[in-house]
């Protein structure tokens, strides 16, 4: 083979490894894309993550059946999301300190539940889906249309969510809610409504994402195996800009940051060293949105971690 | 029927000084029991764990002088974050900055093992504390220059510190006698930090600790520094407004909770464990613990003695249980997080009277 070949190999095989990588990412980023417009930042997302990954291996495990792995692990991460809904949106409490106290509690919870799945194996996994024809052209076939049936549900969701979020009065709801609460009272919108119900979405996605770490990707329940995905997705949160379309374009790119990392690794490069690209990555890209976001004055919702007080509107 | 019961804050002119008290007390004892609760669910009996928990760290002398030998970590972290906290500047990666004054105060103490004490310990805790700060520097300047969340950075920053460990210690740092552990070559007898024996209290650190505390203290409520950082924290657009200087400021608080956690790293490795080993066995997430330590102290620098004292005792505790009932590690996570969450929701109680009310559908 030529080095022409073995290099497109090469791009090919990181390409394909980065949509999978980049699925537990993208669907806590549209959770938290979705809590951040209501003006409510979640700091819980690596708590809520890890709790869904152990309750979905658990269920998965105790079931037989994945779907409902799934749909548990969506369940208490929603659960867990109202926790900081009821912290920060009726208890004003400030939403930092409260995300990351949700986030000890989830570490807490999933290595107390988790330790008896400690070495266990998988009873089952979704087997790949072909979309058939599509898959099997030739390149994009194997590079778009062969995977489980997550990847497909978290790409329709980005469509699905950007349609909502700009051309749907509750889309419009929920952004002015996030960006001028008291003129969303006044024109008789529940604010604190649908600042629950945003948590509550991006806690359901948050599970979803840590249920497709120890089902899907890794199939194996691993103590701390989310290892700063959650705070990936807020960062990415931000690249995205609040906005769908943008954080399918991060999830993967950091998804490929993520392969490069074990394929760099035959080279004789330090896995140690390797293993700090993500976050210096992550580090890059709150650089890079902090400069656009102050270019432009397009940045995060205005009312983004202000309570909302009806009485002094 | 139609309408919902809703939840009504409002906020009160003045909070009595024995109500601020008494919420805390409850709010502490209410998340005692919610664990109780969570534990009894996930099959672990919660009076037996507690028992364990309070005899572990409080019921023997070795069980108190190891809940003082976390205090130590805690302490000098957490004064260092009511500073930062105090000026709204969220350092939420004291973790690495320990970290990193550990890397220092080792690289130091294995290049020059024959200084005498004197100078080699002295000189330990200085480079440390350049170390801490300058991890932190990071974080304060992409905030202070280009607006980034600092939560984030110096979050990102701890798992770059984690890796640096791991790489010193599996890689060029690695012992020549340590039978394949990660760990350093022990440190000389004078890179080690003298102890109240037969306790493993380095009492060279309690004393900076405590004296630090009582120095942060003095900055926060009688220095122009404190008012500014102050000011800063509560109405920064009065700070601007009044001619300080946000960008200082954020540098500062930065510099000294980096700084006083790289402190922390140092008494760990000189006092505790001779020599740089894996990130866990250097810090069980101390810099994390720290945060709510200086919340639980309601940012109070003197008050992070006690708080350090109290969550220095659930580690032990902690310790105990995993002994005792075969838990992991990351349980103890599980008080931390319900502590946090319900101190700081009595705190807001406090603050505003409740009314329930029934709202009717409009």
């Amino acid at each position: 083979m030529e080095a022409q070949d073995i290099m497109w190999d090469f791009i090919l095989l990181v390409l394909r490894a980065a949509i999978p990588a980049g699925t537990p990412l993208l669907f806590g980023t549209l959770g938290e894309v979705t809590a951040e417009r209501s003006g409510v930042l979640n700091l819980g997302v690596e708590g809520m993550m890890i709790v869904g990954a152990v309750t979905a291996f658990g269920v998965t495990h105790s079931t037989g059946n994945i779907w409902l792995g799934v749909a548990a692990a969506a369940l208490v991460g929603g659960l867990l999301a109202l926790v900081h809904a009821f912290a920060s949106i009726t208890l004003r409490v400030n939403q930092v300190v409260s995300g990351l106290a949700l986030t000890m509690l989830g570490l807490g919870l999933s290595g107390l539940v988790g330790k008896r799945y400690i070495g266990m194996p998988p009873r089952t996994r979704f087997a790949p889906l072909a979309v058939p024809g599509l898959s099997d052209l030739p390149i994009i076939g194997p590079l778009f249309f062969r995977y489980d049936p997550l990847v497909y549900l978290a790409i329709v969701l980005v469509p699905v969510l950007w349609f909502i979020m700009y051309k749907t009065r509750w889309g419009i709801t929920l952004r002015s809610v996030g960006e001028s609460p008291a003129t969303a009272d006044a024109l008789g919108v529940n604010v604190f409504r649908v600042r629950y119900l945003a948590v509550f979405f991006g806690g359901l996605m948050a599970g979803v994402g840590g249920a497709y770490l120890s089902v899907v990707y890794t199939t194996a329940w691993i103590e701390g195996m989310t290892a700063g995905a959650g705070w990936i997705v807020i960062a990415l949160t931000i690249f995205a800009m609040w906005d769908p379309l943008r954080a399918l374009l991060g999830a993967y790119l950091f998804g490929g940051v993520r392969v490069l990392q074990y394929r760099l690794q035959p080279l004789g490069i330090s896995p140690n060293l390797l293993n700090m690209l993500p976050f210096i990555f992550t580090i890059l890209v709150l650089l890079i949105s902090a400069g656009e976001a102050m270019r432009k004055r397009i940045g995060a919702p205005a009312a983004l971690m202000q309570p909302y007080m009806r009485e002094e509107r | 029927m139609k309408g919902w019961l809703s939840l009504r804050l409002e906020k009160r002119l003045a909070v009595p000084r024995g109500l601020e008290y008494l919420t805390l007390a409850l709010s502490l004892l209410l998340a005692l029991a919610v664990i109780a609760v969570l534990f009894r669910a996930l099959g672990v009996n919660p009076i037996v764990a507690y028992q364990r928990i309070f005899r572990g760290a409080f019921g023997s002398l070795y069980g108190l002088s190891e809940t003082v030998v976390k205090a130590i970590p805690l302490m000098l972290v957490g004064v260092g974050l009511t500073i930062a906290f105090r000026a709204r500047v969220y350092n939420i990666g004291a973790e690495g900055q320990l970290l990193v004054g550990a890397i220092c105060a080792t690289g130091l103490a294995l290049a020059r093992p024959n200084w005498p004490a004197w100078l080699l310990l002295p000189s330990m805790f200085a480079v440390g504390f350049i170390g801490g700060a300058l991890w932190a520097m990071i974080p304060a300047l992409l905030k202070a220059r280009f607006r980034v969340d600092e939560v984030l950075s110096s979050l990102m920053m701890v798992y770059i510190a984690s890796e640096l460990v791991n790489y010193l210690v599996y890689g060029p740092w690695k012992g020549a006698k340590e039978m394949g552990f990660p760990y350093t070559d022990k440190f000389s007898p004078s890179a080690q930090l003298p102890r109240l024996l037969p306790t493993r209290i380095h009492y060279p650190t309690l004393i900076l600790a405590v004296v630090l505390a009582v120095l942060a203290y003095i900055l926060i409520q009688r220095t122009k520094w404190g008012f500014e950082i102050r000011v800063t924290g509560e109405n920064p657009e009065a700070a601007r407004y009044a001619g300080m200087n946000y960008l200082t400021t954020v540098l500062l608080v930065m510099l000294l909770s980096g700084g006083l956690a790289g402190l922390a790293g140092v008494g760990e490795v000189a006092g505790i464990h001779y020599r740089l080993r894996y990130p866990q066995g250097v810090s069980p997430g101390y810099g994390f613990t720290a945060i709510i330590v200086a919340w639980l102290a309601r940012l109070n620098p003197l008050a992070v003695i006690l708080t350090a004292l109290l969550l220095g005792g659930l580690l032990v505790g902690g310790d105990a249980i995993q002994v005792a009932l075969g838990l992991p590690v990351a349980t103890m996570y599980i008080f931390n997080g319900v502590i946090l969450l319900f101190v700081l929701g009595g705190e807001m109680l406090t603050r505003y009277q409740i009314r329930l009310e029934w709202r009717r559908k409009t």
